[in-house]
């Protein structure tokens, strides 16, 4: 681990609503140039984490330091070297690609030479130096996401923060996104995102933590999380329902764990092909079976009993 | 504060810089057409009656009267659809403060814009008033800030019920049930003395009617020693009561 003073330090970082409670008493620390994820269900308090971080949402109890400041006296400073795309698009839909950019900059106090500058670079780097001067609401979701992005970057922030950056795009659009935040990643920006998808986390966190009802309950590298909560590979099965109603006990010692959930059966195993073999010498039907690697998602199920994405 | 507070205005400005021209037009027109209408149309049947305005034409009593009546309603219709679309529906807010741009600068540059809209309708109108041979003291040219501090006063009230409210509901009730109101009984289209001395008394109350008196004072050089510090003063308060609330609004309501 990183002797660096971390970028973001928190300690019983507490949100409440009213009578319900967000975030309980959180603890986690973000490194300089590390990504740093958070991996949940909706409602598991990540976005509220999120907004506590970016200094729009006052916390209601323990310590948060951000690049080294206090959110709650110093949220100027901070916020002046913070990047945030935010989950819902928040693009000034009555100006231009352009114009978004380089008022954004304004809002920083960016001079306009340079600013221009920044955008053109921006703009190429999300691809989108070609629609300069349309305007926002006919873009795509994907370039509309891509475009927050680049407006994250004009302050060229120390901290990115994305909340589910790709949440409702389509694969090839999430994938663009996932290169260009690579490549961000790659020259050393410090970013910590939220998902609740376990392939984003997996493809763009160096850490993450897994939280569920407002508690952090796991923390580590994805690989850490599926090795230490997880067996290496998992045995997928598909029943017919009466085959699964008489399965009482036929499956005990195939492999360290079974999870039965309401459209299959996951088996936990060192070996799938091995396991499957088992099960085919003792003559269970199956209508379909897949090996494959543990994901964050087995770890998610074992940590909370439930899957990530209802 | 007031050079991150100018980028809210700035950011407005972008966008109204490619329909300026249009907005002075019709600035132009709509006075125009009104006070053809109500004030030589009109006028002409009324002036059967020379002490029904006290000494005044028609056009005269309106004109004036007018200004102040569009001043309130140009400053209400900014401050409920395009600030509710900024805090809920566009989220121009939320952006703004990802930045280091705080809630009163935001509330700040609103008001800045709102004053240079309002400052540019009431100069148009102004010019409108002299055309037509309403103006009748250089005194005139003071009920200019006299129509932006009361159009300010109502815009920054209709900002702070526009922060606590979750849809646009609310603001058909507003224009109904104030806006309209005070539009028609505040002394614009007739003098106050035609209703019964429970409604004179409540038209004191409201801020429209003290915006009329001193704006028509001003303008046709009638200004009443006695009443004109007290209409002043009304609005000047209003103004702040106004901001004290919005700034409070857009606080809680952005900062949850």
């Amino acid at each position: 681990m990183s002797t660096a003073a971390p970028l973001v330090h928190a300690r019983n970082l507490t949100k409440r609503f009213d009578a319900f409670t967000a975030v309980d008493a959180i603890d986690f620390d973000v490194q300089p140039a590390e990504s740093f994820g958070f991996l949940g269900p909706n409602g598991a308090g990540k976005t509220s984490t999120m907004r506590m971080i970016a200094c729009s949402s006052p916390l209601s109890d323990g310590e948060l330091r951000v690049i080294g400041m206090d959110p709650r006296t110093e949220a100027r400073q901070i916020k002046a070297r913070l990047g945030v795309v935010p989950q819902i698009d928040n693009l000034d839909t009555e100006l231009t690609v352009r114009e978004n950019l380089e008022m954004y900059a304004r809002y920083f106090d960016i001079p306009s030479d340079v600013a221009r500058t920044r955008a053109d670079e921006l703009l190429e780097f999300v691809q989108l130096d070609e629609r300069a001067t349309d305007k926002v609401e006919p873009l795509s979701g994907g370039m509309k996401r891509r475009l927050t992005i680049a407006r994250a970057l004009i302050n060229e922030p120390d901290l990115v923060i994305l909340d589910e950056p790709t949440t409702g795009l389509d694969p090839q659009a999430r994938h663009l996104l996932w290169d260009r935040l690579y490549r961000l990643k790659q020259r050393g920006a410090t970013l910590i995102i939220t998902t609740h998808y376990m392939d984003e986390a997996e493809q763009l966190c160096d850490r993450l933590v897994v939280m569920d009802k407002a508690h952090i309950v796991a923390e580590g590298s994805p690989r850490e999380l599926i090795d230490r909560y997880s067996t290496r590979e998992v045995l997928e099965l598909r029943l017919a329902d009466g085959v699964r109603a008489a399965l009482n006990g036929k499956l005990d010692g195939l492999a360290d764990r079974v999870e039965d959930l309401p459209d299959r059966v996951l088996l936990y195993t060192d070996d799938g092909e091995r396991t499957l073999d088992e099960l085919n010498r003792r003559a269970i039907p199956v209508e379909g079976t897949l090996v494959r690697r543990s994901s964050l998602e087995d770890v998610f199920l074992h940590l909370t009993g439930r899957s990530l994405v209802d | 504060m007031l050079a991150s507070a100018a980028q809210v205005f700035i950011r407005n400005w972008l966008v109204y810089k490619r329909i300026w021209h249009r907005s002075i037009f019709f600035g132009f027109l709509q006075p125009f057409m009104f006070l053809s209408a109500m004030g030589i149309g009109m006028g002409t049947l009324l002036a059967r009656n020379p002490n029904a305005f006290g000494g005044m034409s028609y056009l005269e009593f309106l004109g004036p009267g007018l200004l102040a009546a569009s001043a309130m309603q140009v400053a209400t219709f900014e401050s409920t659809y395009p600030i509710m679309n900024k805090i809920m529906w566009g989220r121009n807010y939320e952006a703004m403060l990802s930045t280091p741009l705080g809630t009163r600068h935001i509330l700040i540059g609103e008001m800045g814009w709102i004053s240079f809209r309002l400052a540019t309708i009431a100069t148009v109108f102004m010019v409108v008033l002299w055309f037509m041979g309403v103006t009748a003291s250089p005194l005139a040219v003071l009920a200019i800030p006299v129509a932006v501090l009361s159009g300010v006063g109502f815009s920054a009230g209709l900002f702070a019920f526009t922060t606590t409210q979750e849809n646009d509901l609310g603001f058909s009730w507003i224009f109904r049930f104030v806006i309209n109101p005070l539009f028609l009984f505040s002394g614009t289209f007739f003098p106050l003395s035609q209703l019964p001395s429970a409604l004179v008394a409540l038209a004191w109350l409201t801020p429209l009617f003290h915006a009329v008196e001193l704006i028509r004072g001003l303008t046709l050089g009638r200004l009443d020693p006695v009443a004109a510090p007290i209409h002043l003063a009304y609005l000047l308060v209003f103004a702040a009561a106004g901001i004290w609330l919005a700034d409070r609004g857009l606080k809680r309501r952005m900062e949850k």
